[in-house]
């Protein structure tokens, strides 16, 4: 019995990982209804980049942050500018071919730079330590991850809610055209959308590589994930990414206890029987 | 004054017929002129034609952009390891059940992810081509995820010879292409095809014409998911070994036929024909060079997307209004040349 | 004589793949306020949209203040001090009604209007800042739509078609605050299909047949018999 709690408990915390995952996609996807296919190979690139920054610098992947995520965002905006403005439109074939092109130049960029060995980034003790709860030990790292991924989620909240630049990024979302009569220039508010997300991945990134090893052809697996938490939560509705998240990882950690080759199948299979019985996700955003 | 006359045939498509037709019977004496590793390349090249065909068909025409593929050239692959080590089926045979198979499979997972719109459509299709490789791994009987090879008697139950086996194999790859590309361009000619013109103009108009947009993408969707694992049985029938990774490889099977498709021109016959050249132009020069050669295929890709979005065959077509397969009506008005309607 | 505040000249402009205006010349002069009248498919939306700045056409066709801006992003030509009151006040339905408004104000020109003078003009808009901007009444949105547009202190402000699909009570409402708010010294530009409320408010009229200028004057001199053949053409008259 304890063992089927332990396995729910790792699977909510390990929900905080895909929501981290979904985050930057529904936030890009609100803002432009641009899908990004290279959104798990942009996390594994923030990973490569925390890798690189551990190494050079000889900080923990956590003090790496400070560099990657101002790094990663600054990929994202000069992305958004430089190519996918361009791909934006009526028709949804040149941001999805032009996203999957992107894909497959990052994940062969990232061969030729660091080969396919699996990589890892050492977070130290953080890896190892647990506190008891009820009986349970329960690891400090999946726990920080996801008090990191409720946090992030929080702060994007507010922004997207709370600030100017939300204002900027609803009133884009609603209408493009309009958003331009008040003076907001729609290149440059998208090219801050991308930069939050991907702002949003380093976190992501950084926290995977500490979790698990690495290597450049795990991006397509950790776009699903997110994609998963994003349509299981519900379509625009960031706490419901959140639960579709934890919904996602539950469903992971119990189909690993019963059989260790049913992990990720039990993921899938849990977004498929939520998109037969509601295709509109669990917590689908309500307009005000 | 003459009325006027509509036609769909014109003079260069009446000549890419002959062409094609003497082109046919070269090909298919290939085994007397061709090496070896010509006709595997040339087998290989079929093949990702019929899959571009396919992939351009659903995308280009109905709309329907997917990313999962891979899920029935897998599905094929292994249908055609379980049905002949398992069900003593002919190899041949195994491999149009598996066509048949597929249809029956595809039908409940297009209801499924017809839920989803667009773009998620297109992810949603990768999710179910992981369940499949997910669910083959399992399989202990296939070798789980570590994979197997066809028996050798199965082989040998193709020909004795192994240059009988390779023109055999040769010969049904040039076969599926020909098949797939002529129930490509039938369906496109029938009511079905007009059908999809429409929803691809304006759902909104077409669904005012009484055309049943849903069934029209599932009979699309179904078609191509049938021949797509065809096509998948004979991919593993050249390589006699399969894997779920090799099977169900986003990469290799949808990525590639992908740019194919983009790079020779999305929406029309001649695009995938044209784009499979090129595919095979820059893999051949540029193989040397290892992964980088799949850097530069996904940036001209993009460029190709963003500057030239019909692809170099939409280029070619601009210019010299040229139309190799007839599809569209063309209005003559007393012998002119008149315009074309698309 | 100084410049004349909006000068288009010649413009040629296209609607999707149609050429919507052919050489069509206005100058409208600072102060003033004009009407421009014609029927559906005359062109009007697309001379709104191309001095906005949404369809772009060669830069010396529109001048404004003396500089060409025929080519400028819709953006830039805001913050140059053009604001539109757009045809069916296309709100941000995600945004309060005060959110509305602040975004109006994104280009941060000085001038008179603010959040506070919006809410003297239309009372209700303060009563219900916080709700959302589609959960109000026709005639209300259209309230927010004119203020977000004055919350930008434009020198030239565009209205298109601003009482269609609304109650003739709330056109009365929206029509008796007009002339205070171009009594500030606002330039106006009123596309409307409502002929007598546009001739009441405005002091010179263009009519737009398919495109074309069909009559130019000042609204005390042309006659009716005149705008009917200008707006329908020679053989209604």
């Amino acid at each position: 019995m304890i063992e089927w709690v332990n396995a729910l408990v790792q699977g909510i915390l390990l929900g905080g990982l895909y929501a981290l995952f979904a985050a930057g996609l529904s936030l890009i996807f609100g803002v432009m209804r641009l899908v990004n296919i290279a959104h798990g190979d942009l996390i594994v690139l923030a990973a490569y980049i925390g890798l690189s920054t551990t190494m050079i610098l000889g900080v923990h992947p956590f003090v790496a942050l400070l560099i990657v995520m101002p790094v990663m965002a600054a990929i994202g905006y000069a992305l958004q500018r430089g190519l996918l403005n361009q791909a934006l439109g009526d028709d949804i074939l040149p941001p999805l071919l032009v996203t999957f092109g992107l894909s497959v130049i990052i994940q062969n960029a990232l061969l030729e730079g660091y080969s396919a060995d699996p990589q890892k980034l050492n977070g130290g003790v953080i890896e190892t330590a647990s506190i008891s709860l009820g009986g349970l030990a329960v690891g400090i790292l999946p726990l920080l991850t996801f008090a990191i991924a409720v946090a992030v989620i929080a702060v994007l909240q507010w922004v997207f809610y709370s600030t100017g630049l939300g204002r900027g990024f609803r009133a884009v979302s609603d209408n493009q055209e309009i958003a331009q009569l008040m003076g907001l220039n729609k290149a440059h508010v998208f090219g801050l959308a991308m930069a939050l997300a991907l702002g949003v991945t380093a976190i992501a990134g950084i926290l995977l590589g500490v979790r698990t090893s690495f290597d450049p052809a795990i991006g397509g697996g950790r776009l699903i994930f997110g994609f998963e938490a994003v349509i299981i939560g519900g379509l625009g509705n960031l706490w419901g990414t959140l639960a579709g998240g934890v919904i996602l990882g539950v469903a992971q950690t119990l189909g690993a206890k019963i059989d260790p080759g049913w992990q990720l199948l039990a993921g899938h299979v849990a977004f498929l029987v939520v998109l037969a019985v509601r295709p509109n996700g669990l917590f689908p955003r309500v307009e005000h | 004054m003459s009325a006027p006359a509509v036609t769909r045939a014109t003079r260069a498509s009446r000549i890419a017929t002959v062409v094609a037709a003497l082109g046919l019977v070269v090909l298919m004496l290939a085994p007397w002129w061709a090496g070896r590793a010509d006709m595997r390349l040339m087998g290989e090249i079929y093949l990702y034609l019929s899959l571009a065909c396919l992939w351009n068909l659903m995308a280009g025409y109905a709309g329907l952009v997917s990313v999962g593929q891979q899920a029935y050239v897998g599905f094929g692959g292994y249908m055609l390891f379980a049905l002949t080590v398992f069900g003593g089926l002919h190899p041949i045979a195994a491999i149009v059940a598996a066509g048949g198979l597929a249809a029956v499979v595809s039908v409940p997972v297009a209801t499924l992810i017809f839920r989803l719109k667009g773009a998620y459509f297109a992810i949603g299709t990768w999710v179910v081509a992981e369940v499949f490789r997910l669910s083959f791994a399992q399989v202990s009987a296939l070798g789980g995820g570590s994979g197997s090879s066809l028996p050798v008697g199965i082989v040998r139950s193709l020909s004795s010879s192994r240059s009988g086996r390779e023109a055999l194999s040769y010969w049904l790859a040039l076969g599926a292409a020909v098949l797939v590309i002529g129930t490509v361009y039938l369906f496109l000619r029938s009511r079905r095809g007009l059908a999809l013109t429409a929803i691809r103009d304006s759902e909104a108009a077409a669904s005012g014409l009484g055309i049943d947009i849903w069934r029209t993408k599932l009979e699309v969707y179904v078609v191509t998911s049938a021949l797509t694992a065809v096509i998948g049985g004979l991919i593993f029938l050249q390589k006699l070994r399969i894997s779920p990774d090799a099977a169900f490889s986003v990469n290799d099977w949808t990525a590639f036929v992908i740019f194919i498709v983009v790079i020779g021109g999305i929406g029309t016959l001649e695009g995938p024909i044209i784009g499979t050249l090129v595919f095979f132009a820059i893999r051949e020069t540029l193989a040397d060079f290892g992964t980088s050669y799949l850097m530069i295929l996904g940036a001209v890709a993009i460029v190709v997307m963003l500057k030239a979005p019909k692809g170099i065959w939409g280029l070619i077509r601009d210019r010299f209004d040229l139309e190799l397969f007839p599809l569209s009506y063309r209005v003559h008005q007393n012998g002119g040349e008149g315009g074309t309607l698309r | 004589m100084p410049d004349p505040l909006l000068a288009l000249n010649a413009l040629n402009a296209h609607y999707g793949d149609f050429q919507a205006l052919y050489d069509v010349d206005m100058s409208i002069e600072r102060g003033e306020v004009v009407s421009i009248i014609g029927a559906n498919g005359a062109g009007k939306t697309t001379l709104m949209r191309s001095i906005s700045g949404l369809t772009w056409n060669d830069p010396a066709q529109v001048v404004f203040g003396g500089r060409p801006i025929g080519d400028l992003r819709a953006d830039l030509i805001a913050g140059l001090g053009i604001a539109l009151v757009p045809e069916g006040r296309q709100l941000f339905p995600s945004l309060s009604v005060e959110e509305n408004l602040v975004l109006g104000g994104k280009t941060r020109r000085p001038g008179p209007w603010s959040l506070d003078k919006v809410y003297d003009l239309f009372p209700i808009l303060g009563e219900r800042r916080s709700q959302a901007s589609t959960s109000l009444s026709g005639g209300q949105q259209q309230m927010v739509a004119i203020g977000r547009a004055l919350m930008a202190n434009p020198e030239l402000i565009l209205f298109d078609e601003i009482s269609l699909g609304l109650a003739p009570v709330v056109i009365g409402t929206i029509y008796d605050v007009l002339p205070g708010i171009i009594g500030e010294g606002m330039t106006a530009l009123l596309v409307e299909q409502d002929i007598s409320r546009a001739l009441a408010v405005s002091s010179r009229v263009y009519c737009l047949q398919e495109g074309r200028v069909s009559l130019e004057g000042r609204t005390d001199k042309v006659s009716r018999e005149d705008i009917t053949e200008a707006y329908f053409g020679a053989a209604a008259a």
